[in-house]
C-alpha cells in the first residue's frame, strides 16, 4: 500500500562535513546526545533498546527510548520511538512507534542528509493533524484536499 | 522557570488537550463528515446521509461523537437540525504535527552547527 501523505515528516539538508563525519554525530551515543538533547544510556548498535534523559527544560522528566533498527556505516541508520512520549503518567508501550530513518548521500557540498519520520497513520494522535494541516488558501480548499485523501480509499 | 521550560510544558499540554480531538477523527466515516460539513455545510443530516451507504443512525452516532470532542455542533433551524463543523479544535490539532516538524529543524540546525564546527 503506498504510502500517505500524512504518515511522514522528511527533512533534507546539506551539511558541510564529509559523511564519515555525519556518521559519527548520528551514531555516536555521545554525540547524537549532544545536538539531538538527550543523555543517553549506552552505545548504539542494531537491535538496542536504550533509554534517555532529556536536557530540554521542561522535558527532563520525560520518558525517552529509543529502539535501534539498522547501521549502515556513512549510509543509513534506523531507530523506533514513541512521538509525542512526554506525559508522565501515560503508558506508551502499548501504542505503535513511529520509524525514524537518517540517510546519508555524497553531495557537492559534503553530505545530504534525509531524515524521515514516518508511520504517524498508525498513531490516532498524530495522524489527524497532518491531515488538517491548512494553508493560506484557506479551510475549502484544504477539505477538497482531504475529501480526495479518503476518496483514495484509507 | 525559563521561557524554553514554559514552552515545553505548554507544548505538551497542547499536544494532550487535543487527544480527544484526534480520537474523534481517527475514522474514515468521520473523516468524511467533516469534509462534507467543512465544504457544503452547514446540513442537514438527510442531507449528510443522501448518496451514501451510511444509516442515518450511524450519521447521528457519528456527529455526536464529533460534537463530544467540540468539532461539530448541530443547531435546530425550522424542522430540522442543521449541522456545522466547528474549525477551532481542528486548528489546534494540526499545529501539533507542526511541532514535531519544528523540533526537526530545531535538532537538524543543532547538527548542522556541530558537523561544521
Amino acid at each position: 500500500m503506498a504510502q500517505s501523505s500524512t504518515d511522514r515528516i522528511e527533512k533534507k539538508v546539506v551539511l558541510r562535513a564529509p559523511r564519515a563525519r555525519v556518521w559519527r554525530a548520528l551514531t555516536d551515543w555521545k554525540e547524537f546526545g549532544q545536538w539531538f538533547g538527550v543523555i543517553m544510556a549506552g552505545p548504539f548498535t542494531p537491535g538496542a533498546r536504550l533509554k534517555g534523559k532529556i536536557t530540554h527544560k521542561g522535558y527532563e522528566d520525560a520518558p525517552f527510548e529509543i529502539t535501534i533498527e539498522r547501521m549502515e556505516p556513512e549510509r543509513l541508520f534506523s531507530y523506533r520511538w514513541h512521538p509525542y512520549a512526554h506525559d508522565l503518567k501515560v503508558d506508551y508501550s502499548a501504542e505503535p512507534t513511529t520509524l525514524v530513518v537518517f540517510e546519508l548521500q555524497e553531495s557537492g557540498e559534503g553530505t545530504l542528509l534525509t531524515v524521515v519520520e514516518s508511520g504517524f497513520d498508525r498513531i490516532p494522535l498524530a495522524r489527524r493533524a497532518e491531515a488538517y494541516r491548512m494553508n493560506d488558501q484557506g479551510w475549502a480548499e484544504q477539505m477538497k484536499s482531504i475529501e480526495r485523501h479518503v476518496a483514495q480509499g484509507r | 522557570m525559563s521561557p524554553r521550560g514554559a514552552e515545553a510544558r505548554t507544548r505538551s499540554v497542547r499536544l494532550r488537550a487535543s487527544a480527544p480531538v484526534f480520537a474523534a477523527l481517527g475514522d474514515a466515516t468521520r473523516l468524511r463528515l467533516v469534509t462534507r460539513l467543512g465544504t457544503n455545510g452547514p446540513l442537514s443530516i438527510a442531507r449528510l446521509t443522501a448518496g451514501t451507504d451510511v444509516t442515518r443512525q450511524a450519521v447521528t452516532k457519528h456527529l455526536h461523537v464529533l460534537a463530544d470532542a467540540g468539532l461539530a455542533r448541530g443547531a435546530r433551524r425550522g424542522r430540522e437540525r442543521l449541522w456545522k463543523l466547528e474549525p477551532a479544535p481542528l486548528e489546534e490539532a494540526r499545529r501539533c504535527l507542526d511541532l514535531i516538524s519544528q523540533q526537526w529543524d530545531e535538532a537538524l540546525a543543532r547538527l548542522k552547527a556541530a558537523v561544521e564546527r
